[in-house]
């Protein structure tokens, strides 16, 4: 048997609905239709009253699951994708993210949001959105690369007492899988080795874990051993494990989907450049998507953001330096 | 029904009547209080930041929170104090946390009308407009979700935030899943300085309720007793599941949008106009003349209660200020995934 990123995801909630009374499901399409993705499949019939269809309303949505949670409930909100998230913004950044802070009471929403670009996704259908909610104190970030992860990681970001932002990437719900589900996981918080190495570290989180991997195993073949850390979650962000991979290589990239303007290969850069710049045998480099609008074009995509061969042209520039 | 029955029954309206309109007058007169020394100490330079007050709208605000209960949500807005008042939130609360002392229910980290109890009931606002009611519809889903019935939610907007998408997502949700909510709109003419006529173009903000399916209630913004009827019966409806009530209510601001601002922009005839009239003036003026109180008890319990803000001033005024050495810099509540620490 095989389960997929995708089922891991209606798995984990399956398991926070039946484990968890308090926890329920708000968004788009997600009760008897089972979700635009079928994240929620079958969810609205086991567990009847808890998986509810909302208005295309994404700051009500949100707004409603900030009362809830302060009334002790557990909400997970579906956006149905992350693009979609914007609509609703206000309500994540400036009312989820200030509870806490203002009124000393937890406020524990999952708002997931479908992220990442798939072929002929287009603009408003493509976006890796996180850098902008890590921006703003008060929230949790996540960025499953793994079926494990995505597992695992969701269920963790219910039982936390604050608001996540569960960035789950569409291109890898179908293809993606494992054997099993993990019965144990590294704590949310901690990154990755997803393949070790001596000769270079390559930094990515979510679907871009892939593609460094893909472009590690054609490096090993010439003899050349990158090492690829994956975040995991990019808030908190784990400096120690990359700054500690570095120590091992002395060379740095960072890729993330997202756009280039600040954002996660920024801030790892800055971090690892202020702490352990003594490290460094070669500037640090990043890659990311040009900076553009995501294009529809299945050739225009794929020029637009990371894949194996870009990555693989940048670590050799890198190797070189 | 016979004569007799008439009048015994007309007698206890009239009791029950000057009851509760004494109750909200009191509530009137102690934020009309409050906010005089606000003004005061604004002008004083002894508050940082902004001060909002609540002069014109105290009818509307004591009928919002006379007409809730314990057990009930409320949301309040900028010019709400004699109904946050009425719903059970302290004087000090309101004076501490408008001062920034530590010991006030935000300690220092946020301020002035951004106060609240939430364990209480009482929902701390956020300054963007509209935001609120969605948030209502949540903790009324929760309550429902719980088996929890008997319970009513009422958030308090201006005109201007009739205008935003949060209040068209959230009366719209509140409508979807028929909730008891009371949404009170004091249209008082102007958001900051921007006129009605260039925030909508229906004839009344109270046409809006059929586009939503829910009911719509008017109400005289500077008529305590219009107020207080308008309320309790759009409470008492939404209590026994008839769904979202609109209620609009027109009045003035007889103040700047803050202390800051001079007004200038308030037209004269509006001014001159019944909606420009000083609810608290009216409401004691109605009371003395169907003769439930004496002018004379009028000015004892205004000096009261200027003496029990005045008492909590000086003591707010002599609490320590925040100590950013001492303060807990973690904007989650699970410490151990922040990225920020203690030290400053």
């Amino acid at each position: 048997m095989s389960i997929t990123y995708l089922e891991a995801i209606r798995e984990a909630q399956a398991r926070a609905l039946a484990d968890d009374s308090r926890v329920y499901i708000y968004g788009q399409d997600v009760a008897d239709f089972g979700g635009a993705f079928k994240a929620t499949k079958n969810l609205a019939k086991e567990f009847p009253g808890r998986v509810t269809d909302a208005p295309i309303s994404e700051d009500a949505m949100m707004g409603s699951a900030v009362g809830a949670a302060m009334e002790g409930m557990r909400p997970i909100i579906e956006m149905q994708f992350a693009d979609f998230s914007t609509v609703g913004f206000n309500q994540i950044v400036n009312n989820a993210a200030t509870v806490h802070w203002r009124m000393r009471i937890p406020c524990p929403v999952v708002v997931r949001l479908p992220c990442g670009g798939v072929p002929g996704g287009g603009p408003f259908h493509s976006q890796s959105i996180e850098a902008i909610y890590a921006h703003y104190p008060g929230l949790v970030v996540m960025t499953p690369a793994t079926v494990e992860d995505a597992y695992s990681m969701l269920i963790e970001a219910v039982a936390i007492d604050d608001p996540v932002v569960f960035c789950e990437h569409k291109f890898l719900y179908y293809h993606l899988k494992a054997e099993r589900l993990p019965d144990e996981a590294l704590p949310v918080g901690k990154a990755r080795i997803a393949r070790p190495g001596r000769d270079m570290t390559i930094v990515a989180y979510s679907a871009m874990v892939h593609e460094a991997l893909d472009v590690a195993r054609e490096f090993a073949t010439e003899g050349t051993e990158i090492e690829v850390v994956d975040l995991r979650s990019i808030k908190p962000i784990d400096t120690d494990t990359v700054i500690a991979s570095v120590a091992r290589t002395g060379r740095l990239l960072c890729v993330g989907e997202a756009w280039p303007w600040g954002g996660v290969t920024a801030e790892v850069i800055a971090r690892v450049s202020s702490e352990a710049f003594h490290l460094f045998d070669a500037p640090p480099q990043r890659l990311n998507s040009k900076d553009t609008p995501i294009p529809y074009h299945p050739d225009l995509w794929s020029a637009h953001r990371p894949t194996a061969q870009s990555i693989a042209a940048a670590a050799r520039q890198l190797l070189r330096l | 029904m016979d004569r007799a029955t008439d009048a015994v029954e007309a007698a206890a309206d009239s009791a029950r009547l000057r009851e509760r309109f004494l109750e909200a007058l009191e509530w009137m007169l102690l934020a009309r209080v409050v906010d005089e020394k606000m003004g005061a100490l604004y002008r004083a330079g002894k508050v940082t930041g902004g001060v909002y007050l609540g002069t014109g709208q105290e009818a509307l605000s004591a009928a919002i929170g006379t007409s809730l209960r314990k057990g009930d949500v409320f949301a309040p807005l900028i010019r709400d104090g004699a109904g946050r008042f009425a719903f059970g939130e302290s004087v000090l609360d309101a004076i501490r946390t408008c001062l920034g002392s530590s010991l006030g229910p935000m300690r220092g980290r946020d301020g002035n009308v951004h106060r609240g109890r939430p364990k209480e009931g009482l929902l701390p606002m956020l300054s963007h407009l509209g935001a609120m009611i969605s948030v209502v519809n949540g903790v009324l889903m929760a309550r429902r979700g719980r088996g929890v019935t008997d319970v009513v939610g009422a958030v308090s907007i201006g005109d201007g935030a009739t205008s935003t998408g949060a209040f068209h997502e959230g009366l719209n949700q509140a409508a979807v899943e028929n909730l008891p909510l009371v949404l009170v709109v004091a249209n008082n003419r102007y958001a900051y300085s921007t006129p009605n006529e260039r925030q909508f173009v229906c004839e009344s903000l109270l046409d809006k309720a059929a586009g939503y399916g829910v009911w719509g209630r008017a109400c005289d913004g500077v008529d305590l007793e219009s107020c207080l009827e308008v309320l309790a019966g759009a409470v008492a409806a939404a209590r026994n599941g008839e769904g979202p009530q609109l209620v609009v209510a027109d009045l003035l601001r007889l103040c700047g949008h803050g202390e800051h601002d001079d007004a200038a922009y308030v037209s004269a005839a509006l001014k001159a106009s019944p909606a420009g009239r000083d609810c608290v003036k009216v409401a004691e003026e109605t009371a003395v003349s169907n003769g439930w109180v004496e002018a004379g008890e009028l000015d004892a319990m205004k000096a009261a209660k200027r003496g029990q803000v005045e008492e909590a001033v000086a003591r707010t005024l002599g609490e320590p200020a925040p100590d950013p050495y001492k303060e807990s810099w973690y904007a989650l509540a699970s410490k151990h995934l922040s990225e920020t620490h203690d030290e400053v």
